[in-house]
């Protein structure tokens, strides 16, 4: 019997099993999080101001480390990528989404991961964060009826990079290893011009 | 010796004192534990077959918290809807909510393990501003932001970039433009 991954679209998975595995996901995920220092208001907007690029270190090497295992599982046989759905894409809506989201960021010095990890270590100024988190959330909900035709708009559907420019995913796999790897060796100097004045836990 | 360790526990105030005693430990290598980020999401693409999240979860959260206060408000809502029910939204949103739980446990074994529990709030204040106002205002304007967005860092900067998701790598540049754009406005904040 040949097992294929992903395991719950397989069956070899039932849905409570599936919940199990969230918590231990959700732990593993939150712990590596704080690990970093990303459990840290001051650490993650020192991104920000080129102090401290953590964050880029941190985002980049997980994408890299779940790109490339997720490519030679593929070609490998064992998983059947074409099993994990791609959210849609709505290119204006998520653009402005980010450019947002960016600002805000900054502003109130966690994202939602983080604050949920900030606000676990004590961090009050993120479980301020994590409440406007759910107003800022029931606002949308309350004039959704009046943005939706610009929320819903620019749809592309379900697409990655290889399908809208017919490359092969491997060469696309290659070219962000490339960059990544070249954005950690840029981070790496603008750290060391800045002083190498890294945030330290307080 | 005895004599000299006492007298220069005690010559700092009681804090540092303390400080001392139980100082916090450093972060890990962010490669290391970006790699360590990296195989927990490939863990999920493999066992569930979906990446992680974060704000998603939220929603859930806000619509049942508005199901409590205002039922036929939240029944109406065109938004909220889907997310209320036995299994709201499907299995996929409990499977969320649980995770945020996850993600909450495992911060403070993180931290606890690392002496970093510490109850306090970082960043200065702003001006006249207090910090919990930049605090909430921040966490609003991120949180409207992930609806358009259809997600956050997780679901869309670690696991659409990933998955080379064209919407997501969309999101994440933006995401940093809208950052450095807005950052020398709370500088004093951070710096």
């Amino acid at each position: 019997m040949d097992l294929t991954a992903p395991f719950y679209q397989a069956g070899a998975l039932g849905p409570r099993s599936g919940l199990f595995i969230a918590v231990l996901i959700g732990a593993a995920f939150g712990f590596f999080l704080e690990r970093a220092g990303l459990g840290n208001g001051r650490k993650l907007a020192s991104q920000f101001y080129l102090n401290d690029l953590t964050v880029f270190k941190v985002m980049f090497t997980a994408i890299l480390t779940a790109m490339l295992g997720l490519f030679w599982l593929g070609q490998a046989g064992v998983l059947d990528v074409s099993l994990i759905l791609l959210s849609p894409t709505y290119l204006i809506p998520q653009l402005v989404g980010g450019l947002l989201f960016g600002a805000g960021f900054v502003i109130g010095g966690y994202c939602p991961g983080t604050s949920c990890v900030a606000a676990a270590s004590g961090k009050l100024d993120a479980l301020a964060v994590f409440g406007g988190m759910m107003a800022g959330i029931l606002l949308y909900g309350e004039v959704y009826p009046a943005i939706r035709p610009f929320a819903e708009s620019t749809g592309m559907g379900r697409i990655s990079f290889s399908q809208l420019l017919s490359v092969r995913p491997g060469v696309l796999v290659g070219i962000v290893t490339l960059l990544a790897l070249g954005g950690f060796a840029l981070a790496g100097r603008i750290e060391k011009s800045r002083g190498g004045r890294l945030v330290q836990p307080e | 010796m005895t004599t000299a360790a006492i007298t220069e526990v005690n010559q700092p105030t009681a804090t540092t004192a303390v400080q001392q005693r139980r100082s916090a430990a450093p972060y890990m290598n962010p490669y290391l534990a970006g790699v360590g980020l990296g195989l927990v999401l490939l863990i999920a693409f493999i066992t569930v077959g979906h990446g992680l999240g974060a704000s998603g979860a939220v929603v859930s959260m806000v619509g049942a918290g508005l199901q409590t206060v205002a039922p036929a408000h939240a029944a109406n809502s065109e938004f909220f809807r889907p997310y209320l029910g036995a299994t709201p939204g499907g299995t996929l949103q409990t499977w969320l909510v649980l995770e945020l739980a996850g993600i909450f446990i495992g911060g403070f074994v993180s931290a606890w393990l690392a002496g970093r529990v510490k109850r306090g709030v970082v960043g200065r204040k702003l001006g006249g501003s207090p910090r919990w106002l930049t605090a909430i205002a921040g966490g609003a304007v991120m949180g409207f932001a992930t609806r358009l967005a259809r997600g956050c860092t997780s679901g869309q900067g670690l696991t659409g970039g990933a998955l080379l998701n064209v919407g997501s790598w969309a999101f994440m540049l933006a995401l940093f433009a809208g950052a450095y754009l807005v950052a020398g406005l709370v500088r004093r904040q951070w710096t």
